[in-house]
């Protein structure tokens, strides 16, 4: 019951944080909500006893993905573009496009979560020690994509500071 | 509703614990404030506050008053919405990093599993408070202050992360109750095993909370305030609030990490047993003083105010010592883990706070480019050599049965070589800027 | 637990509107951003599927989501700014310099 109550009132903080994201004008102020929206899914993370993610979330997305939005939104001057139309010209085709596919996909789930009902919830016993198991499954198991990403993760850094610089 | 019901509620005691950090953080840090200004008039030879109340004793309540006072005044074109929103950010992520800390074996809100992740993911919250009040203030000094400060934080954190996570590793753990049961197991605090990142911490953290010697963005010489120049009464007491919270957040989790938290020192030995009464001997020692003082103040008020002072010195230094004195298994002796813990707790994050103070008072300020010069290009690899070496030296312990002594005094020699010689470098790359500047300046 | 089809169905609701946020908006900053609602939307779905099965691989994959997301926002954000040093712009109807 109470886990119910938990997962409606993150759900319901995380759409509507979603969708003043994408309808607010001001662009700081779709930041801040984006950063609602982060954060709900992170408390979303926690209640189905994902600790590590729930913390990644926090610390990764919110406290550094989104700080850089912050910083660029910052050092670009928008106050023009505050004052434009803030919607394509054909918008209403882009909304029905996306309604039909949602309303395809929600179809989809409707018709064939009865199969997944049959299957039974893995113990919560199965996730603890969670940082433990995801510290061995990324050193471990997936070691080969870890240093991947961080190979990825040097690039992007060499390629932002290259993109932003004054004089190469 | 029954009192045994109630009590038995597993949720009670978080709760007691959360009430009384929140009610009482706002005056300690008013306190810490009046600490701060009489240390720095006794660092400058002088008195400091002396006036509003006895010994200057009343003066944060006064400026309280005050800033509660104070006429609200918000910038002509100032968003209003993230105006008001920008403090409440930085106080909340900074008290909320307060929940997961030790302050004594049961004083503690909520014992995570990822407790020290929290602390650190929490804090980075605490960025969004700065940058949105310096935008929100619509005055280029804001943004400019609130952009330099944003920046210095986010470079620290990662020293910061670097030094915490090498103490991890001789941890084991992530919980912070468990880090500090760790040391009580392993019969020695983590900063003998890892001073090098322990210095780490110590000039990261300063950076992380803006202080001197790394105020340049809040220095009024230079931004007049940076993010707060535009913050008046009670807003700029929220924003100062968060600086002090975050203050005791990281000296609370430099004492959880490195200096043993709640144990008294030598907490395993049943040898220094009689360091039990320490507390009371230091707190004896104050009351005596403050009796000493009577007959020389000047003026009647004072004398009884510093009576009162020494007796309630007295009265704490009993309350610590019956618990030291009782027979083991009584009521007493189970009280006497949550005070004693407290005591050495507080004075840790004390002593932790007056090196704040005293480094304060003592260096000048580093200029902005030598500040983000320090984080990345010598606390870092500092940081980064460090934890290699901690994770050398478990290897060489646990792994081939090394000693702990040669184990963790070898690698530490190799980190302070390491160190020694990027400052070396530094300083090279500094004489030969000075000198290009000098020659482009002639030329 | 709270049956899986409520996650599924939480998913699609922040997919759909990351999506509505990409095709819609002429602000590139916001498009960036609706990218990172789908992102997220794919993760909550990874990390519930990760709690119905029992196995942790669903989170090390949000892990390695949540890494791509950084770098990805890091080089998007810094073409918006080597852009609107040259044009002044962040609207993606005014960037249009390929075009004949």
């Amino acid at each position: 019951m109470l886990d119910l109550v938990i997962f409606y009132f993150f759900a319901a903080l995380a759409v509507v944080s979603a969708v003043l994201v994408v309808t607010r004008r001001n662009v700081v102020h779709s930041a801040i909500f984006l950063a609602t929206a982060l954060l709900a899914t992170a408390g979303i993370f926690l209640s189905l006893r994902a600790e590590f993610l729930f913390i990644v979330q926090i610390i990764l997305y919110t406290g550094g993905i989104l700080v850089l939005y912050v910083f660029v939104i910052m050092l670009v001057n928008l106050d023009v573009a505050l004052h434009q139309v803030q919607f394509n010209r054909r918008w209403y085709v882009a909304l029905l496009l996306t309604v039909l596919l949602g309303a395809q996909a929600f179809a989809a789930i409707l018709v064939s979560r009865q199969s997944l009902y049959t299957l039974p919830p893995a113990p919560a016993q199965a996730l603890e020690p969670n940082t433990e198991l995801v510290a061995w499954g990324l050193f471990h198991t997936y070691v080969l994509p870890f240093e991947i990403a961080s190979v990825l993760l040097l690039v992007a850094m060499i390629g932002g500071v290259v993109m932003a610089k004054k004089r190469i | 509703m029954d009192l045994n019901a109630i009590l038995q509620w597993p949720h009670l005691v978080p709760l007691i614990c959360a009430l009384a950090i929140v009610l009482v953080l706002p005056l300690v840090a008013g306190y810490i404030v009046l600490v701060e200004r009489k240390v720095m008039a006794d660092m400058q030879v002088r008195l400091g506050p002396m006036r509003v109340g006895p010994h200057g004793l009343l003066q944060p309540i006064a400026d309280a008053l005050k800033l509660l006072l104070k006429e609200d005044i918000i910038p002509e074109n100032a968003d209003r919405y993230i105006f008001w929103l920008a403090p409440l950010i930085s106080v909340t992520a900074a008290m909320l990093a307060l929940s997961t800390v030790p302050i004594g074996p049961v004083f503690l809100i909520a014992d995570l599993n990822i407790g020290l992740l929290f602390i650190l993911g929490v804090g980075a919250l605490g960025i969004f408070g700065i940058v949105l009040g310096g935008w929100a203030s619509n005055s280029h000094y804001s943004l400019l202050g609130a952009l330099r400060s944003a920046a210095q934080l986010v470079s620290y954190e990662t020293s910061a992360g670097m030094a915490v996570v090498g103490a991890l590793l001789l941890a084991g753990t992530l919980s912070t109750k468990a880090i500090v049961e760790r040391q009580a197991q392993d019969g020695v605090w983590f900063i003998f095993a890892a001073p090098v990142g322990f210095f780490v911490y110590l000039v990261a953290s300063i950076a992380e909370t803006n202080r001197a010697p790394f105020d340049m963005p809040e220095a009024e010489s230079e931004l007049v305030a940076g993010y707060m120049t535009e913050y008046s009464g009670f807003r700029w007491a929220l924003y100062f609030l968060a600086e002090y919270t975050n203050m005791i957040v990281v000296a609370s989790i430099a004492t959880t990490l490195f200096l043993g938290g709640y144990l008294r020192p030598f907490a395993g030995t049943p040898l220094f047993d009689f360091l039990d009464y320490l507390p009371a001997l230091l707190l004896l020692l104050v009351a005596g003083y403050c009796f000493y003082r009577v007959p020389k103040q000047p003026v009647g008020v004072q004398k009884g105010f510093m009576a009162v002072v020494g007796l309630l010195c007295g009265g704490m230094a009993l309350l610590l010592a019956l618990p030291a004195a009782a027979p083991a298994g009584s009521l007493l002796a189970g009280a006497k883990p949550g005070l004693h813990g407290a005591f050495w707790f507080v004075a840790k994050v004390g002593a932790y706070l007056y090196v704040f103070m005293w480094l304060r008072f003592t260096f000048p300020r580093y200029r902005f480019d030598q500040l983000m010069r320090l984080g990345w290009q010598f606390l870092l690899p500092v940081g980064m050599v460090n934890l290699a070496g901690i994770a050398v030296a478990l290897a060489l312990h646990r792994g081939l049965g090394w000693g702990v002594v040669p184990s963790f005094a070898l690698t530490t020699a190799l980190t302070v070589a390491v160190a020694a010689y990027l400052v070396w470098i530094g300083e090279k790359q500094e004489v030969r800027k000075i000198g290009e500047e000098e020659t482009a300046g002639n030329a | 637990m709270v049956p899986i089809g409520h996650y599924l169905f939480l998913s699609l609701a922040l997919f759909s509107i990351g999506i509505v946020g990409v095709v819609t908006r002429r602000n590139v900053i916001i498009i960036l951003m609706s990218i990172e609602l789908i992102l997220n939307a794919v993760n909550i779905n990874l990390v519930a599927f990760s709690r119905l099965v029992g196995s942790v691989e669903g989170q090390i994959f949000a892990i390695f989501i949540i890494t791509d997301a950084a770098a990805e926002a890091a080089v998007g954000l810094g073409i918006i700014i080597a852009f609107f040093r040259n044009r002044e712009t962040v609207l993606a109807d005014e960037m249009d310099i390929l075009k004949w």
